[in-house]
């Protein structure tokens, strides 16, 4: 039992006990969570002191047989791509507990438990090496965040959580087909021996059964993301969510979509994946534009933050499906950039709408005069998700948009269009919301931040500077990562005609910084 | 000719579980009277007390397997697995039925009686070799479950269902019965080894086979509710008593498709080709149809009426794999479908109350506040049922589809994996009102969970998990014992 072992055990414990202890005890329940998630937070940071840099493989492995026939490993091990989704997964579920500690009354003895079932799931997604393995965890983090949206949101939850669990399940039944038949195909689930399978041959599958791989996993994978025009659950979802679900949703999510693409989609069906990168990308940049242009007209904060989230994802998928170092180094820095600076957004707006009971912009204005602590927290925030330099999106977006450059300029034209738009829609709100005369409801009714939410905050501010800063700390660990699976993705990509990718692109040389 | 016509002991250890249900049977039917009023209870745990007797039977039984009566009757381990998936719903059934007997005022040595006939016909068609022999265990479950569905006379509905369901039944009976006499004709044997035997020879009118087989599917298909043969189940699944409704969407069905599968797999299976494009078009319908109707029904029962011809139908994907990997999965699917439909029908028999009063999905409304542990024990049927994994309704359902991609019945399974999907959002409206709405009338007034019925959703739920988590016994004994008589 290993260190990752030990982490992906923690929240699965913290969930029975806190289910077992008697919901009249709130209190116990919501410092057992706690404490669970610190416990898990604190393992997690010792897989990124362990992890030993410069070796491409998994690390902390665990591999032993589940089920015997079929066989089915317990397969877990993480490496530079898996490190920091890990990691964010277990930062951000204290901090959901936290900002939950006063808002959640009606059974918090559940929704704290599913809090840390969600954790055991994303954990577990995110370390996986075994197909099979993978789908269980994944079909997993469904339940607690259906429950979490269904019971705990606003008015329209109902429908936000049927929706959200419909679209999903739906993407990932034909996932499992794919799985399935990869297996029947191979023999094995295990990740590792099928894409070495694939790639040396022993596998060899039609360039139609390809394509149709590839379309069973990125469908599943595209809607998580989500991509437009499989994005409609996503707003409807973050809007009625109670704010910790907005914030795993959001923040950690999303990510299992595109992790799933740069671990899975891209390496395994590389052919098929060079062969449909042209309208992928067009749908991303669509989604990029178009996610933003929606963000703006919106009159609601969490919505406006909601399709934000479907303009910055369309960023991570452009970066993937570029194919190059700095595009996917991009996209994955993206990835965790996004689950800090969005994820504080909604923690934000979570903390606005639990002093003054609405979500609508135009319930505020002058909020700088009564809370500048909580302002100053919100413009940081703002200026980060924007991608202000030395903030940490900046890095991210840039890298994407280069090396989306170096594949196609146009695309890089029209994505770029999405950085100013975000810049326009979030100042502008923040303009709104912060500025102007203060309403006489909300004079009295917004105290500055107290201790819990700076204790929140404190972190995730850290955590924008930092990453916008020293990138190298996060970079670096990712990029190895990310020079082996586009060496896979390389490896058996026959040329294709009509694939629009120029050949030869030079891996980036980012590691110079 | 057999010259010695005294069944040996190997014979009688064989053909102990339905000996012991038999004995039991027809010894409740004696204490009746003595019972009934004072001690309406006994019934019930006699009933148990059998059933695990003829389980031991059935363990014991494999120990010496082998076949007796003059090939008659056949010991495996595929029997076994049907007979004890049968008797353990037989157990899941008397605890039930506990409470909602006592509910009603109408605990006798009869019903329970019926319940043990029943499930003696069933083991007999589990583990029957001639086609004579599976009409004969197949007309004692069926007749007592015809009695079973209209058990409560007074009520309407379950007349209704009675009728419906004997009538109906009867018919397609005829129709099985019409194939066993065509095959007969044609092969001169009502033996499933000695048809497989005699259709390869050359010179047999595998016309007329195939007919016989089209046949056999129309009687059988009606027992398990497939699509088209399906319309009687909604209605009677709702007109029944709960505890029989949920009785007869699983352990008759789990005899029937033993049998289904028995005489298919090994009778039929040099002409496979021929059969598979029915199955196939039946297991389709069955989903599509148990899905779709179920998403519009308000009625719980009914809702599970449809739900169980959709998972008919996921059985028939595998069916239509013909393959051992299929015939395992249709085993293993049968046991986790059981466990996870009796859980579900336990919540339903626990808030219906008396008359079945309260069966809409509303009112479960707020079951989660009022009774959190039943609400989360239910949860996992439903996900079971939904097919999530760490449940044994995932493993079935990855089982399933494993064998029909295996025998590259690609759309098949496409069709049916999106077909789950749709099946998601019935099973989670039950959730939504249970976790998302507030207490309503039903739910703030409900009894505490009788001993009966927790015992009948505890169980069950960790039947599930093991089933989901740590299914590999269950589904060695299935692999071990899918070849049959090949």
């Amino acid at each position: 039992m290993n260190l990752l072992d030990l982490l992906i055990a923690i929240p699965a414990i913290g969930f029975i006990v806190a289910l077992l202890i008697p919901r009249v005890m709130e209190n116990a329940i919501r410092m057992i969570a706690l404490v669970f998630s610190l416990v898990a937070f604190v393992v997690s940071l010792g897989l990124a002191i362990g992890y030993q840099a410069g070796q491409t493989g998994q690390q902390f492995v665990t591999n032993f047989v589940w089920i015997q026939n079929p066989e089915i490993h317990y397969h877990v091990g993480i490496d530079g791509l898996s490190l920091w989704l890990i990691i964010l997964s277990t930062f951000l579920t204290p901090i959901a507990i936290l900002i939950s500690w006063k808002y959640i009354h009606k059974q918090s003895k559940e929704f704290f438990a599913l809090l840390l079932l969600l954790e055991f799931g994303l954990v577990g997604v995110f370390a996986a090496w075994d197909l099979f393995l993978f789908y269980v965890f994944w079909e997993i983090v469904l339940v607690p965040m259906y429950l979490l949206i269904g019971i705990w949101g606003h008015d329209r939850r109902i429908y936000a959580a049927v929706k959200f669990f419909l679209f999903t399940m739906a993407g990932s039944v034909l996932m499992l087909a794919a799985i399935i038949f990869l297996y029947n195909q191979a023999g094995t689930f295990d990740y590792t021996t099928i894409l070495s399978q694939l790639q040396s041959g022993h596998i060899a599958l039609s360039h139609t059964q390809e394509t149709f791989l590839f379309l069973a996993f990125f469908l599943a994978f595209a809607i998580k993301v989500p991509l437009f025009p499989l994005h409609t659950w996503l707003p409807d979802a973050h809007v009625e969510a109670p704010s910790a679900g907005s914030l795993m949703l959001a923040s950690v999510m999303l990510k299992m979509g595109t992790y799933g693409l740069v671990r899975f989609c891209v390496p395994m069906f590389p052919n098929a994946a060079h062969e449909n990168a042209s309208w992928i990308n067009i749908l991303a940049i669509i989604g990029i534009v178009y996610g933003a242009l929606v963000a703006m007209v919106q009159p609601n904060m969490k919505k406006l933050v909601a399709y934000s989230s479907v303009s910055h994802l369309g960023f991570v998928v452009l970066g993937i499906f570029s194919f190059t170092q700095m595009g996917l180094d991009g996209a994955v820095y993206q990835m965790l950039n996004h689950g800090i600076s969005t994820g504080a957004l909604f923690v934000l707006v979570g903390f606005m709408y639990e002093r003054r009971h609405s979500l609508a912009i135009s319930d505020y204005g002058g909020v700088a005069t009564v809370a500048p602590w909580l302002s100053t927290v919100f413009l940081i925030t703002t200026l980060a998700s924007v991608g202000l330099p030395t903030l940490n999106n900046f890095v991210g977006e840039f890298l994407v948009l280069q090396g989306a450059a170096q594949a196609n300029f146009t695309w890089t034209v029209f994505a770029a269009l999405g950085v100013i738009l975000s810049a326009c829609y979030m100042l502008w709100m923040y303009q709104r919301v912060f500025f102007g005369e203060v309403g006489e409801g909300l004079r009295h009714h917004m105290p500055d931040l107290n201790l819990r939410e700076w204790a929140c905050m404190v972190p995730l501010v850290v955590m924008m500077v930092w990453m916008g800063i020293y990138t190298q700390t996060f970079l670096a660990p990712v990029s190895e990562a990310d020079t082996k699976i586009l060496s896979q993705t390389e490896m058996n990509n026959k040329p294709v005609a009509g694939a629009l990718l120029p050949a030869g692109i030079p891996g980036g040389s980012l590691h110079a910084h | 000719m057999p010259t010695n016509y005294m069944p040996s002991a190997d014979d009688l250890i064989r053909f102990s579980p339905e000996l012991i249900l038999t004995i039991a049977g027809t010894l409740l039917m004696v204490l009746d009277p003595l019972f009934a009023k004072k001690l309406p209870r006994m019934f019930g745990h006699i009933s148990i007390a059998a059933f695990l007797a003829a389980i031991v039977g059935a363990f014991a039984a494999q120990s010496v397997m082998g076949s007796s009566f003059s090939n008659l009757l056949i010991v495996d381990g595929f029997a076994t697995f049907f007979r004890v998936l049968v008797l353990v719903i037989g157990i899941l059934a008397v605890l039930l039925s506990y409470r909602y007997l006592d509910r009603e005022m109408a605990e006798t040595g009869e019903y329970h009686a019926l319940l043990l006939f029943c499930v003696a016909g069933q083991c007999l068609m589990a583990a029957s070799n001639d086609l004579i022999m599976i009409f004969i265990g197949l007309e004692i479950s069926s007749i007592a479950t015809y009695i079973l569905a209209g058990y409560l006379r007074n009520d309407r509905r379950n007349n209704e269902a009675a009728l419906k369901y004997f009538l109906l039944g009867s018919f397609a009976t005829a129709f099985l019965l019409y194939g066993v006499a065509i095959i007969y004709g044609i092969t001169g044997t009502t033996k499933l080894d000695e048809i497989r035997t005699a259709l390869m020879q050359p010179g047999i009118s595998l016309a007329g086979v195939t007919i016989a087989a089209a046949l056999m599917i129309v009687g059988l298909g009606f027992k398990i509710s497939a699509a088209p043969f399906q319309m009687w189940a909604p209605d009677v699944y709702q007109g029944a008593p709960a505890p029989v409704s949920v009785f007869m969407a699983t352990a008759p069905k789990a005899a029937a498709f033993a049998v289904f599968l028995r005489i298919f797999m090994t009778s039929f299976q040099t002409i496979a080709n021929d059969w598979e494009p029915l199955i196939w078009i039946s297991a389709l319908l069955s989903m599509t149809i148990g899905n779709f109707a179920a998403l519009t029904q308000n009625n719980l029962k009914r809702m599970m009426a449809y739900s169980a011809i959709a998972h008919a139908g996921y059985i028939l994907v595998a069916f239509a794999a013909k393959s051992d990997g299929g015939t395992a999965a249709v085993m293993f699917y049968l046991a986790a479908y059981a466990l996870m439909n009796v859980g579900a029908f336990a919540v339903i028999i626990h808030i219906c109350g008396k008359g079945e009063r309260h069966l809409r999905i509303e009112d479960l409304s707020g079951l989660a506040q009022k009774q959190p542990v039943t609400a989360a024990l239910l949860t996992i049927f439903l996900l079971s049922l939904i097919g999530v994994p760490l449940t044994g309704g995932f493993f079935g359902k990855f089982y399933i589809f494993r064998a029909a991609l295996e025998s590259n019945l690609i759309w098949l399974t496409v069709l049916g994996l999106l077909n789950s999907a749709v099946a998601a959002y019935y099973y989670l409206r039950i959730l939504v009102v249970m976790y998302m709405k507030e207490p309503g009338e039903v739910t703030n007034t409900l009894e505490p969970l009788s001993p009966g019925l927790g015992a009948a959703l505890v169980l069950p739920a960790i039947g599930t998990f093991v089933l989901g988590i740590i299914p590999g016994a269950v589904l060695n004994f299935a692999r071990a014992s899918s070849m049959l008589g090949k």
